[in-house]
């Protein structure tokens, strides 16, 4: 069988996830290797979430966030960027081709346009091939972060009843 | 006690059901971890939908809530009452979008399927996680700001004010009036611009309810929806606008000169008194003078030799030792009506403006067409003489991906409105240079219509050039319009005696400093970006704050006073409400791992996260906080929680993702 590439979407509410949205309105097809994940503000993606969806199976993550100028929250795009900056410095460290994770803008009208990016990053990580060497991400994944819900099911949900 | 997860899946009648195998999908549902019942329902928005899960939460079944459907743009608020009603904290409740990001956009039913389980799988591990949240209320303060005093301020004050609500209107210029007070007509019914604008003016200034500050600039703005606190820099004016009358014997007397006296006619156009202590124009309000310190002989000279002025108030009005001063207020909701600024096409050196004599700007020749202008309204060239040709050269700056893509819609309209007057005060000819005619609004075609038949001469073509440089004897001492007229086909040299560039409209100088101060974000044409572009024109993605007129986009005078009044009453109805609920997700610090370090206080962009020196750790103002979660993400300690999207909540839906790997 051919590889399947699974990939993370970080989408911000305001501009991406309603453009990703769009997409599905006007019932523009394209390759359904994403799994979305909705964030207020793409300032608000850490680096740690990419590692953690790397470590966990995802092959390719997509961040994105509103167009320069015009973020709902003034400037957690610009936060979002240098993050990304940063992050692509590392991966190499890990094994990992920086290109895996992308960052795009896509504004609320952008229905066609994050069709187009979805389609051609699953591209791009299809011809990268699957990601081998997860497991070098624990070096910086802290155990909390990768046991997670194992810990919190473990602990039961009376931690939560606030 | 275990968590009790309750999952609703939606058919969307065969929106969701076409594409993705609802039986497969709720068997999968079933074997997912604390999964307590999975439901499976034709329309879950519709009212039985919302009972199947509101009972169960009710018959204390479940005490999780996760609803696969549509987007959670289109129904989280439906759900969330939903669950609510049932008794459940509605924060306990999460979506599965498997209708816009799966169903509708995938070919493959094998492959679409597996994604909504996927995505099911994400939102049944967060919903493990979610915490009950507290609804907050904040009170409305009554009373609004209202930043701009343009035709879209005015009017919106005035409503506010009619409705008996107090409204403090603050303007940056010595008058309110904006740039209607600058025309003489308005198309395209040619009604008098003054005889409409001056009755609102003096009602603004009159009225009980509004407090105007006039001179004056918002320095900044801190608090939220509802408890708004504004700080405000009134300007000296140099004039004691309590005992000053108006009467204008100080600007009579002054000896210096603001606005050239010398030099030509276009040099020297002025609405009001060309003096260093002058009014804006002879309508103004309020009627006080003001002094301009970079020309005032007084202000120039160190040894104060001139006082002229206050020598000639009678009233003692004049007060060289005026201060600035700071005034600060608390409003509950703020309308921002800045208004444009016109391009300025000197960065457009083939169109000469500013190296060629009588090359001038649409709003130039407003002025010098006012009838209470320095030229009494007489449309004179340079050097005094009436001009036997005028050239109109249409969107300076607006369609044109050099300067600005967008249309600035006004221009059109209001060059027709000066060849109409030319034709009416000159026997000039006329010349229209445009790329098409946009006449959009009541009356406006008809307009256009009219003035085919009043001896306009259209050319349709983008102007090239305009030079003074002669290439015949027909064409001396001219001004050279050279254009493609592309309605036949060929370049034409036209010999004209002045060009009007009909420059487009952009946002003030000062929109992005006052939109920072709102937090109201600008977008790329330079305009404030409202709420919704269809369903939220005046509102914006801060509660609190709306907007109106011509800082939002290019509008006419009758667009903006519409949106003026809708900004008003938005208001209006969030005053009647007198209380608020605001965002519940936002951030915290656990005050135990807080380092101090400070960085969180940098990265918010509403100032609302504060360092406490006493603690020695930063503090999370809830009020202030809109709940992006950038302070969130910044943390070098993990000290900050987003509410609703906390970490481990992110890692959950990660993990959930890759479950069934």
């Amino acid at each position: 069988m051919s590889f399947e590439p699974k990939i993370v979407g970080f989408l911000c509410n305001w501009c991406s996830y309603t453009g990703a949205d769009l997409a599905g309105t006007a019932r523009i097809k394209y390759s359904p290797n994403l799994r979305s994940i909705r964030v207020m503000c793409s300032g608000r993606i850490e680096p740690t979430f990419i590692l953690k969806a790397l470590y966990e199976g995802a092959d390719g993550v997509l961040i994105a966030g509103c167009h320069p100028g015009d973020c709902h929250y003034q400037e957690g795009n610009y936060k979002a960027l240098r993050r990304h900056r940063m992050l692509r410095m590392i991966l190499p460290g890990f094994g990992i081709e920086p290109e895996r994770v992308r960052l795009e803008w896509v504004a609320a009208s952008e229905g066609e346009r994050f069709a187009t990016i979805v389609d051609e990053f699953t591209e791009e990580i299809r011809s990268l091939g699957p990601l081998k060497v997860r497991d070098s991400l624990e070096m910086v994944l802290s155990e909390d972060v990768i046991l997670n819900l194992d810990t919190a099911m473990e602990e039961g949900g009376d931690a939560n009843e606030a | 006690m275990a968590v009790r997860i309750g999952v609703y899946i939606c058919h969307c009648g065969t929106n969701i059901a076409g594409k993705v195998d609802i039986a497969k999908v709720v068997e999968f549902a079933k074997g997912l971890e604390n999964v307590s019942l999975v439901k499976d329902y034709k329309f879950m928005c519709s009212d039985p939908g919302q009972a199947l899960l509101q009972k169960d939460v009710e018959d204390g079944l479940i005490d999780r809530v996760v609803v696969a459907s549509c987007s959670p743009l289109m129904h989280e608020n439906t759900f969330r009452k939903a669950t609510e009603r049932g008794g459940l904290n509605p924060y306990l409740f999460t979506m599965a979008n498997i209708r816009e990001q799966c169903s509708w956009v995938h070919i493959d039913s094998g492959q679409t399927t597996d994604k909504a389980k996927d995505l099911i799988a994400a939102a049944v591990r967060r919903a493990f996680l979610l915490e009950p949240l507290t609804k907050r209320e904040v009170p409305i303060n009554p009373r609004t700001v209202v930043i701009g005093g343009g035709i879209a301020g005015i009017q919106a004050a005035l409503d506010l004010a009619e409705a008996g609500k107090k409204v403090v209107l603050v303007e940056r210029e010595p008058s309110i009036g904006g740039h209607m007070s600058k025309f003489d007509k308005t198309f395209p019914t040619l009604d008098c611009s003054a005889c409409i604008l001056t009755p609102r003016m003096v009602s603004v200034g009159q009225h009980a309810n509004i407090e105007l500050m006039t001179y004056s600039e918002v320095e900044e703005v801190s608090g939220f929806v509802g408890n708004f606190n504004i700080r405000v820099r009134k300007k000296a004016r140099y004039v004691d606008s309590e005992l000053c009358n108006g009467c204008g014997a100080c600007w009579e007397k002054c000896p210096g000169t603001r606005v050239p006296r010398k030099g030509n006619v276009h040099e020297k156009l002025s609405l009001g008194p060309t003096t260093p202590i002058y009014m804006p124009f002879m309508q103004a309000v309020p009627a006080i003078p003001v002094i301009d310190t970079e020309t005032c002989l007084y202000f120039k000279d160190d040894k104060h030799a001139c006082g002229l002025c206050a020598k000639e108030c009678e009233r003692g009005a004049i007060d060289y030792e005026m201060k600035d001063e700071i005034v600060e207020f608390e409003v509950g909701n703020i309308i921002i009506a800045t208004g444009f600024q016109t391009f300025d096409p000197s960065v457009i050196k083939r169109y000469g403006y500013g190296e060629i004599e009588n090359v001038m700007t649409a709003l130039e020749f407003e002025i010098m067409n006012c009838a209470s202008g320095s030229t009494g309204g007489k449309i004179l060239k340079a050097d005094g003489g009436v001009p036997g040709s005028i050239g109109i050269i249409h969107c300076v700056g607006s369609r044109d991906k050099h300067y600005h893509d967008y249309c600035s819609r006004v221009c059109c309209m209001y060059s027709l409105k000066y060849s109409h007057l030319i034709k009416e005060k000159t026997d000039a000819e006329v010349y229209e240079f445009y790329i098409d005619m946009r006449c959009f609004g009541k009356g406006y075609e008809e307009f256009y219509d009219r003035l085919l038949t009043e001896d306009v001469r259209f050319v349709r073509g983008k102007v090239a050039e305009v030079t003074d440089v002669p290439t015949c004897k027909a064409e001396e001492g001219k001004l050279i319009v050279k254009v493609e007229d592309t309605l036949i086909g060929n370049v034409r040299r036209i010999p004209l005696d002045m060009v009007i560039l009909s420059t487009g409209l952009e946002g003030h100088a000062t929109l992005r400093e006052i939109a920072k101060k709102c937090s109201v974000s600008v977008g790329q044409d330079g305009f404030l970006i409202e709420k919704h572009p269809k369903l939220g024109p005046v509102s914006t993605a801060t509660d609190g704050v709306f907007i109106a007129g011509a800082c939002q986009s290019p509008k006419d005078i009758p667009d903006t006073v519409a949106q003026a009044s809708a900004a008003s009453s938005a208001v209006l109805s969030m005053i009647t409400r007198e209380k608020i609920e605001i965002e519940s997700a936002t951030a915290e610090v656990d005050e135990d791992k807080c380092s101090g370090c400070k960085l969180c206080n940098t990265l918010c962009p509403y100032l609302a996260v504060k360092f406490d020196e006493e603690k020695g750790v930063s503090v999370v103002n809830q009020a202030l906080c809109k709940g992006c979660g950038t302070c969130v993400a910044g943390c070098p300690s993990g000290a900050i929680s987003a509410k609703h999207f906390e970490d481990r909540q992110i890692f959950a839906e990660i993990e959930g993702i890759f479950s069934g790997l």
